[in-house]
């Protein structure tokens, strides 16, 4: 006779949960769901030992277990921590454990250079949102910030260590997922880097999820590169017959061009399955794909604010508040510019001036040129971002 | 003259050399042990009252009795020779000048947990403590103590030296054992601890020098008679490295009966402070553990004598006491310079912190800038707040007890000299010319009233 697996007790935050033995307290929380799950920086449900490193997922265990109700001396990391049966937590209940976060939040933004108006992950950046629920308004610290080099490890992804927040999670994703890892921690504490070993590059075929586990804009997609803000593309999903991995992505459209593709992530922000370098840098066109749809998004709200059908541009009552004078709508995002009527979508790379020129096609070197030794990028300097030679 | 179990002979001439140490005695209690249970030995341990001699003071019996013994799994010991704390440096004198007294507390022991292949992790910079010790572990096994079917009882045991890199972090026990098995040396997250799953995945038992060297004599005179020695749970003889602003810094071995005073003041121990200057501070147990003025350290907040021992030095926990620690006695007379020291000690922790967890990572590195600020004059009042903010939101709040050890210095230099800081402050240029703080803390003053 199978013997039945007993289900524990968990209360988190006053509501409790039966979950299966071996499960962290993290994963139950998830399980009640809403505002009483930990935020997670590291931690990673789809690749094994990931969590601990960040700290912000720190909860108080104010009662052990039924079997031994001593609460736990320190606050502990829910993501690696099983729960025990008769286990009570308190996560936002809790002023201690949200100084705590608090804290840990400072010090993942110390070094980090806050540069989100040119990060390509702001949007869909896991830092953001930590440090606009968590944070607080100012940074009390007044020294340099630590920097490094970007460099391009490999056609297709970049890595802009400073903003890296270590932790592991590519680590992890090589490692397990790509099979062959080629990066990895160099040196230690406040120096520590993220780096291939003298430069190499990164070309396991399934590497390039590195760059969807990374919460930050550390690892980021060389072939996306400021095409645009996450928030004006429009996220679909599709899918194809793909010889190396499931094929069922996420499309990032703006019109009718795909201008990257993803994995498809869950609400916690993880991926649900991995996919290969040749779904995410490789097919660029939307006959690659099959769509199936719009996705839905109910996490990165920011994503959203971008998705409205037409622009309704409100008369009357604006007029009146301001004094008579006619609305001015600031950022209108459509196609085709306002200003010297080109189409937006057919620019080829970043826009510069001479874009509009008469020339719609006169700029941009894409990462296409750059494998092929074509384009201004030869020299192995960022290809992307028109601000370098 | 107090009692000496580990450094009795550690004068003899050429005690390095198995013949010699054989002949005054030495691998009796191997040769003992072994017509022991196993079990046996380890509940000799546990009668003895022996305390871990690393750092964190956990009785070592007990550690021994969580060890996991699944079947057909072997079943590692490690000995942890990473001493890279500040101030301590009592391992490097036992392994330099007596190194079969760890050899033989490592066959014991090994003998004790069922350990067929035991490893030594000696911290990378004691490179010639290396070629003492496998000229040692040659010896033993030439000697028939190491090797196959030891002493005729079907005993296997080998003993491994291993350097590490000069990684502070490689101390703490999962770090050593992830940089043992050729891995960066990054602390594991516990639980699962190395009792239940260490070395190789294996159970392992993770020791420090002193406390296996202990083992020795706690087989000659079985461990009823070491419980005698030392006072409560302080049993047995401690080796104290002591260093600093005193006349005779070295090693002393003494038996946790003394009080502290009588330890910087005799002549048996410290001989007192040079050039007759006056007693300011005292890191007692090691760079971690927390800084005392001189009237907290001679005498306990309830005014009674301060002793050498695990519980004394620890009276009034963290506002008013101290740690025995790993037995680093640093002592600070009335030049010295607080807050430089702690800037020191900021530093230190920063350039070792392994960068796994953030606040460690990100908050010894700001810890220490602000240091170097009030140090070189450039500080604000407000500065010592922040402080003392950023070490609260370390503290505890990290995988490896690194993070705690680098709060707690600033905690306590904050607490106890925080006047020390704001002279910083407010008089600048005159810090930054006699560099000693403020010199009014040292003896003879008046323990506070409230604390
Ligand atoms: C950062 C850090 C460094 C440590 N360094 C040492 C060391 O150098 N030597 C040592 O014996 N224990 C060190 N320890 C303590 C070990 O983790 C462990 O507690 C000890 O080896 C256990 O041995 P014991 O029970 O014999 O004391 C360190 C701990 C930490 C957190
Ligand atoms: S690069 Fe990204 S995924 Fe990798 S450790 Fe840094 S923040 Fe994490
Ligand atoms: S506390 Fe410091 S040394 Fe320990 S694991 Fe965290 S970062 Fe590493
Ligand atoms: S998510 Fe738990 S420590 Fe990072």
């Amino acid at each position: 006779m199978a013997e039945e697996k007993k289900l524990l007790k968990v209360t988190i935050d006053n509501i409790t949960v039966e979950v299966e033995p071996g499960t962290t307290i993290l994963m139950a929380a998830r399980k009640i769901g809403g505002d009483i799950v930990p935020p997670t920086m590291c931690y990673y449900s789809k690749l094994q030992n990931t969590g601990g490193y960040c700290r912000t997922c720190l909860v108080r265990v104010a009662a052990g277990s039924t079997a031994d109700p001593r609460p736990m001396p320190k606050l502990v990391a829910s993501c690696r921590t099983a729960v025990m049966d008769g286990m009570i937590v308190e996560n936002i209940t809790n002023p201690a454990v949200l100084e705590a976060r608090k804290g840990v939040v400072e010090f993942l933004l110390l070094n980090h250079p806050l540069d989100c108006p040119v990060c390509d992950q702001a949007g869909e950046c896991d830092l953001q949102d930590l440090s606009y629920e968590h944070g607080a308004e100012a940074t009390r610290y007044e020294f340099k910030r630590r920097t490094f080099e970007r460099i391009d490890i490999g056609p297709y992804i970049q890595l802009h260590m400073t903003r890296c927040i270590l932790c592991y999670r590519c680590v992890h994703t090589a490692n397990q997922v790509a099979g062959n890892r080629e990066h990895g921690v160099l040196d230690r504490g406040d120096h520590a880097q993220i780096a291939t070993y003298i430069q190499k590059s990164l070309e396991s075929p399934m590497i390039g999820n590195v760059i969807d586990v990374c919460p930050v804009g550390a690892l980021t997609d060389r072939t996306f590169r400021f095409k645009n803000r996450v928030w004006f593309t429009k996220p679909v999903d599709a899918h194809r017959d793909c010889p190396h991995c499931k094929g069922k992505v996420r499309l990032w459209m703006r019109g009718d061009d795909v201008l990257r593709v993803t994995a498809r992530k869950d609400q916690f922000g993880e991926v649900e399955e991995w996919i290969c370098n040749e779904c995410r840098f490789e097919k660029k066109q939307v006959s690659d794909w099959v769509i199936e749809g719009p996705t839905r998004l109910d996490r990165h709200s920011v994503i959203n604010a971008g998705h409205y059908e037409k622009i309704e541009k409100p008369q009357e009552f604006l007029t009146e508040v301001m004094h008579g004078h006619a609305a001015r709508i600031l950022l209108d995002i459509h196609a085709v510019s306002d200003v010297n009527m080109v189409d937006l979508n057919v620019i080829n790379g970043p826009a510069t001036n001479a874009t509009f020129n008469g020339n719609p096609k006169a700029v941009g070197t894409n990462v296409t040129d750059v494998k092929e030794g074509k384009g201004r990028n030869v020299a192995g300097t960022d290809s992307t971002n028109p601000n370098t030679p | 003259m107090g009692r000496k179990l580990l450094l009795e002979n550690a004068h003899i001439e050429n005690i390095r050399l198995y013949d010699v140490y054989r002949q005054n005695g030495g691998y009796a209690a191997v040769e003992k042990a072994f017509k022991m249970a196993p079990a046996d030995i380890v509940e000799e341990v546990k009668k003895s009252g022996l305390r871990g001699r690393g750092g964190a003071g956990f009785p070592t019996g007990m550690k021994w009795s969580f060890l996991a013994k699944p079947e057909g799994v072997p079943r590692y010991l490690v000995c942890n020779a990473d001493e890279s704390e500040p101030g301590t440096f009592k391992d490097r004198y036992l392994m330099e000048f007596i190194p079969h007294l760890l050899i033989e507390g490592l066959i014991v022991s090994s003998f004790a947990l069922g350990s067929n292949r035991t490893y030594i992790y000696i911290r990378g910079e004691y490179a010639w403590i290396v070629d003492i010790l496998e000229q040692a572990i040659a010896e033993a096994k030439a000697a028939g103590f190491l090797g196959k079917n030891i002493l005729n009882t079907g005993f296997d045991c080998e003993i491994y030296v291993q350097r590490g890199a000069g990684a502070y972090i490689c101390g703490e026990e999962t770090a050593l054992l992830e940089s043992l098995e050729g891995k960066r040396g990054n602390p594991r997250i516990k639980p699962p601890f190395p009792a239940v799953k260490g070395l190789y995945g294996c159970p392992t038992v993770v020791n420090n020098v002193e406390t296996l060297a202990a083992i020795v004599p706690i087989m000659n005179i079985g461990g009823e008679e070491y419980a005698k020695i030392g006072v409560g749970r302080s049993t047995g003889t401690k080796l104290i490295s002591a260093c600093g602003n005193i006349n005779k810094p070295g090693i002393y071995e003494i038996d946790m009966t003394i009080s502290v005073e009588e330890f910087i003041y005799s002549d048996e121990y410290c001989g007192g402070i040079p050039n007759g200057k006056r007693l300011k501070a005292c890191i007692p147990g090691g760079s971690s553990v927390p800084i005392l003025p001189a009237n907290l350290l001679l005498k306990t907040a309830k005014g009674e004598p301060r002793m050498m021992t695990y519980e004394s030095l620890a009276d009034g926990g963290f506002p008013t006491g101290s740690m025995m620690g790993s037995g680093g006695f640093i002592v600070m007379d009335e030049d010295q310079c607080v807050v430089r020291h702690t800037m020191s000690l900021a530093r230190f922790y920063r350039h070792e912190s392994c960068g796994q967890c953030s606040p460690c990572r990100e908050g010894t590195g700001w810890m220490e800038k602000i240091l170097t600020n009030i140090e070189n004059g450039r500080g604000k009042m407000s500065d010592i707040d922040l402080l003392w903010d950023i070490q609260s939101k370390i503290e505890g709040n990290t995988i490896c007890p690194l993070g705690d050890a680098a709060a707690w210095p600033v905690a306590a230099a904050i607490r106890h000299f925080r006047d020390e800081f704001e002279w910083h402050v407010t008089n600048p240029d005159e810090a930054l010319q006699r560099n000693f703080g403020l010199a009014h803390y040292a003896d003879p003053i008046e323990v506070a009233a409230t604390p």
